[in-house]
């Protein structure tokens, strides 16, 4: 199937759910409602039409002119040879997104390095702790507005 | 068997242990010999390469790209100069495809040998490193020709390769293509065959097909389960779809499909069929040009890609967001190895400690690019 297609299918199936089609990124991106991404991932992975068997990559995005963080996953269907990104905005001050792990168990890395790094929470992750950085790391240091820190315990930096 | 909590005991292999390649910890819970369950710890070599990618131009960001993989510097190379191409949109000169397939497929040789290595002195056998360092030492001389390097090379850059190629390049690779293939025989005489390497391998950590792809587990650890599924194959890039090559699957010769002893064997297979690859590059090649027209101040048009690419060790993609600047405004790295490891709690329950170490020797994980 080609990305019009899947997201036609998509915004048959969720209603109002579906916000947006970009085409001209590469793939092609679905713009998501946050909340309806556990229903979407899974009926992405179920279907037969469409099987996203494997999740390739997750990233998150910070948009700070706009207020706004992204997730980005990756999806590919290993029988169907296509492709498609969903993307879900959330709330720069707050970001919150349910976690995709029950779907594809590979998301539980991706998760914790995109909260390690951004910040963003993933509700009801099983395991949601800092993965490449120390544990007593204070801040977000991918965000755009990070302030390099001076100090990391006694060394000077 | 009814186990209580007193028995168990935690155990740190790493973060400075030979058989972690690299500075990996596991924290290891065990009852005796046996693991029951086991946690990675990653980052100790994270050195913020995404970040610094924000703050460098794209052409800078090229000798990064050598520090993910370093025993594949050139296919990293490769991965995120098709990249920025991809936004680019320009023509490769054919030179520079042939050249750069070429290096790719001679750096996954040399990149299997060490995995080939590696893997044996993991299991006790030291005589097969050493050979495969041998071999290795001829790869490392042809690139060192090419680009002057014998790690980092640097060499595949932004709209085609750095330099042309000296002369006596192509009689030196003829050599080597002579040289090498009959060594393969001399691995499987040696180790692949042996018998108690069979035993310590055979029926091992098997991962099954849906596991593996609920992981995201990919390139010869994917095929070793069964999934005919190569990048080369299924989204060709450069001139891969003129080539001929075989793509080995997992068959469970020495047990089931996708234990311990399949994922070595691919890559015993798969430098076959790369030293076929160069063979046939080498009877195409034409004159031309080795890089294309790319302006000094590169900026890069607006937009959004993710490409990837066949790495020795699996997919390697890049999902690169420009704003039409000089520099990237996102650049996320996605590394095969990240996933390839994610995968070892799932597989080490229940496993013997020694077998960990067989565990983590057959999928060939590689530090720096999952610490990124």
């Amino acid at each position: 199937m080609d990305a019009k297609q899947i997201y036609q299918t998509l915004s048959e199936k969720f209603t109002g759910r579906i916000k947006q089609f970009q085409e001209n990124t590469h793939p092609a991106s679905v713009v998501v409602e946050s909340d309806a991404i556990v229903d979407i991932c899974s009926f992405l992975k179920r279907e037969t039409e469409l099987e996203f068997t494997s999740m390739i990559s997750l990233s998150g995005v910070d948009l700070k002119d706009q207020g706004k963080m992204l997730v980005i996953y990756h999806l590919g269907s290993i029988r169907h040879k296509h492709k498609i990104a969903l993307k879900v905005e959330l709330d720069r001050n707050n970001p919150h997104v349910p976690t995709v792990e029950k779907v594809w168990p590979g998301a539980n890395w991706y998760e914790r390095e995109a909260y390690d790094l951004y910040g963003i929470v993933f509700d009801n992750h099983s395991d949601l702790r800092r993965i490449l950085l120390p544990d007593d790391w204070e801040g977000w240091p991918m965000r755009k507005d990070y302030v390099y820190p001076k100090r990391y315990h006694t060394w000077d930096v | 068997m009814a186990v209580v909590d007193e028995r168990f005991m935690d155990l740190n292999m790493g973060p400075q242990h030979p058989s972690t390649h690299g500075v990996l910890r596991l924290l290891i819970k065990t009852d005796g010999e046996v693991v029951s369950r086991v946690t990675p710890y990653i980052g100790y070599l994270h050195r913020a390469l995404e970040k610094i990618a924000e703050r460098l131009t794209y052409p800078q960001f090229t000798p990064f790209t050598d520090r993910l993989d370093y025993l594949a510097s050139m296919n990293c190379n490769l991965a995120y100069a098709l990249t920025v191409e991809k936004l680019l949109n320009i023509e490769i000169p054919r030179r520079a495809q042939i050249l750069r397939v070429i290096m790719a497929e001679l750096n996954r040789i040399s990149s299997h040998l060490i995995a080939f290595g590696s893997l044996s002195s993991d299991m006790g056998a030291f005589t097969p490193f050493l050979f495969g360092i041998r071999e290795r030492e001829f790869i490392n001389d042809l690139f060192e020709m090419v680009c002057g390097a014998r790690l980092t090379y640097n060499y595949i850059r932004i709209g085609g390769v750095a330099q042309d190629i000296p002369d006596g390049f192509i009689d030196k690779t003829k050599e080597f293509l002579d040289y090498f293939p009959p060594k393969i025989k001399e691995y499987n005489d040696l180790l692949s065959y042996n018998a108690i390497f069979i035993k310590r391998l055979a029926n091992i950590a098997v991962i099954s097909p849906e596991d593996a792809l609920d992981y995201g587990v990919t390139g010869p650890n994917l095929r070793a389960s069964g999934i005919k599924w190569d990048l080369r194959r299924e989204e060709p890039y450069l001139m891969y779809n003129e080539l001929d090559f075989d793509i080995p699957v997992g068959r469970g010769e020495m047990g089931r499909v996708g234990d311990a002893w399949d994922r070595y064997m691919m890559r015993i297979y798969e430098m076959e069929q790369s030293a076929k690859i160069v063979r046939q590059c080498i009877d195409m090649f034409q004159q031309g040009d080795h890089i294309a027209k790319v302006p000094k101040v590169l900026k890069v048009p607006a937009g959004e890609v993710y490409v990837r690419a066949e790495n020795p060790r699996g997919e390697l993609g890049f999902y690169l967001i420009s704003d039409g600047s000089t520099k990237p405004y996102r650049l996320k790295i996605r590394a095969p190895s990240f996933a390839n490891l994610s995968i070892v709690p799932k597989l080490s329950g229940g496993v013997m400690i020694a077998d960990l170490v067989a565990i983590i020797g057959s999928l060939d994980i590689i530090l720096p690019e999952i610490d990124r």
